[in-house]
């Protein structure tokens, strides 16, 4: 009897669990699943203004370590050329859907008008940290390019590499218009270091740490992310399924 | 079967007379459907969450927290067994869909259930306990009845007593709602919609904290519940949450 009970138990759990992982490899499963990604989206936009701020935190609250996560060091030749240099050639290219193409030097990018501010940073894994960043507002640089109206999003390249693949990400135009959303090359008071995303890197403060793209070498205005690389808007996106849109 | 077994008996005495059956309704339609809703989402909920707890299995009190801070709860490697998670082997992206998706699920159910309960007076009749039921003597009584397994019968047994009224309510008014609120609060674009979160729960971590103490405490309430089903009769119990017709326990002959 007992010898029954617990056969009964070890396959029901048994069919329950292995009932979930066939589900979770079910396209059709999946895809119901993804839909809630879009409620979630609408939802979360319906219940907040387009400029709503991430709290913005003060020095007292700063994270005594900013905690460093996915690449800390790039591993490529030109990369390392670039250290080598100090990045005195690194430059932020600007095209795609934009009327004027811009090739910025990383030094007249650092006279531009900044904004400092003392968010948090979300990492989907669960853990925070805080840091005080410098940058320039996203939406300056698209305005001195001339975004074109058909332009849907804006996309981040990267210079790390996951194997051979590049790391990129991309927001909507919401989201690159946001005051806090940067281009930013200093934190808590110094040049970026290598291990957060020097010489550029995005804040994007009301998404999640993997749309933080980092060593960002150009910026692609599109009117859909279909054609870009794996065509989900993000290295993550493509290739274990995270959401593109990450605000939870 | 009862009735075969009064017929055999006949031989040595003379029976008792069978108590007349009474069936009575006991739980209306949105109770049962929610009942069963949260049945198959809670567990999803948890299983998918003991995933995502995986992938940081650290926990803090304040507005962050990550491996170079101090936690009050921590945890080497992937401390969760792949037969308590969703999906079995570690992926926080296919947990993640999971536990964002069925979240939907929980809260929506939740928030109809809550309307639902107050519009047909459910909460106000049923489940707000009476001022005779909150003396600390009757709440004495009922642990000790409860202690030595002699649960309500007769009407008794159509009312909640006085230990499910207060679990019900700590789940129903305190422990769901805190789930979708701190779980809320883990969202940076909801902290910017609605800052206070962030005001009330003192920190995303420490929501995050506390995230994971109600759903220890959702666990432990299932445990007991499903106990408590099996000790009250697991047939007429389960049956009546999905029917809602249930077999009224006669009077026990010690308490007429």
């Amino acid at each position: 009897m007992i010898d029954r009970r617990r056969f009964v138990a070890t396959s029901a759990s048994g069919l329950l669990l292995g009932g979930c992982d066939r589900l979770n490899n079910s396209s059709g499963f999946r895809g119901v699943l993804r839909s809630a990604e879009k409620l979630t989206m609408a939802s979360q936009r319906l219940v907040s203004s387009r400029d709503a701020l991430a709290r913005e935190y003060s020095e007292a609250d700063l994270s005594p370590i900013f905690r460093s996560n996915g690449t800390a060091m790039p591993g490529t030749p030109e990369y390392a050329q670039h250290v080598a240099e100090r990045f005195a050639n690194w430059r932020l290219v600007v095209d795609g859907l934009v009327t004027h193409p811009l090739s910025i030097p990383l030094q007249t990018l650092r006279t531009l008008p900044h904004r400092v501010q003392i968010t948090r940073h979300d990492c989907v894994e669960g853990w925070s940290a805080i840091g005080k960043w410098h940058g320039v507002q996203l939406w300056r640089i698209l305005q001195h390019a001339g975004l074109s109206t058909r332009a849907k999003y804006i996309v981040f390249h990267c210079a790390d590499r996951f194997g051979d693949k590049p790391y990129y990400e991309s927001v909507d135009l919401v989201d690159a218009f946001h005051p806090q959303t940067l281009i930013a090359w200093g934190l808590n008071g110094h040049l970026l270091p290598v291990a957060n995303g020097a010489p550029l890197r995005l804040r994007v403060e009301r998404q999640l740490g993997y749309k933080q793209a980092k060593y960002i070498q150009r910026i692609e205005a599109v009117d859909s992310l279909a054609q870009v690389q794996g065509g989900k808007g993000g290295y993550w996106e493509d290739n274990v399924d995270y959401e593109w849109y990450a605000g939870i | 079967m009862d009735d075969a077994a009064v017929i055999d008996d006949t031989f040595e005495a003379e029976p008792p007379p069978p108590p007349p059956r009474r069936f009575a309704y006991r739980h209306r339609l949105p109770t049962r459907l929610w009942h069963w809703v949260n049945a198959l989402t809670v567990f999803v909920m948890l299983m998918s969450g003991l995933m995502i707890f995986n992938a940081h299995p650290h926990l803090y009190w304040g507005q962050f927290g990550a491996n170079f801070d101090h936690p009050w709860l921590s945890f080497h490697g992937r401390p969760i067994p792949g037969w308590a998670t969703i999906p079995s082997t570690y992926n926080l992206a296919a947990a993640r869909r999971w536990h964002l998706a069925f979240a939907w699920l929980l809260s929506i159910g939740l928030i109809a259930f809550l309307v639902t309960s107050f519009v047909n007076r459910h909460a106000q009749r049923d489940l707000a306990p009476t001022a005779d039921e909150v003396r600390p003597s009757h709440i004495w009584h009922d642990i000790q009845q409860h202690a030595r397994l002699r649960f309500p019968t007769g009407d008794a047994a159509l009312r909640y007593n006085i230990l499910q009224k207060i679990s019900y309510i700590g789940v129903i008014f305190v422990l769901l709602p805190l789930m979708v609120l701190t779980g809320l609060t883990m969202s940076p674009a909801m902290d910017a919609a609605w800052p206070w979160l962030l005001t009330v729960f003192a920190g995303r971590q420490s929501a995050r904290s506390i995230h994971f103490i109600c759903a220890a405490l959702l666990l432990a309430f299932i445990l007991v519940h499903l106990t408590m089903v099996l000790l009250a009769g697991p047939i007429n119990e389960i049956g009546s949450m999905i029917t809602g017709r249930f077999r009224v326990p006669p009077v026990r002959s010690d308490e007429e």
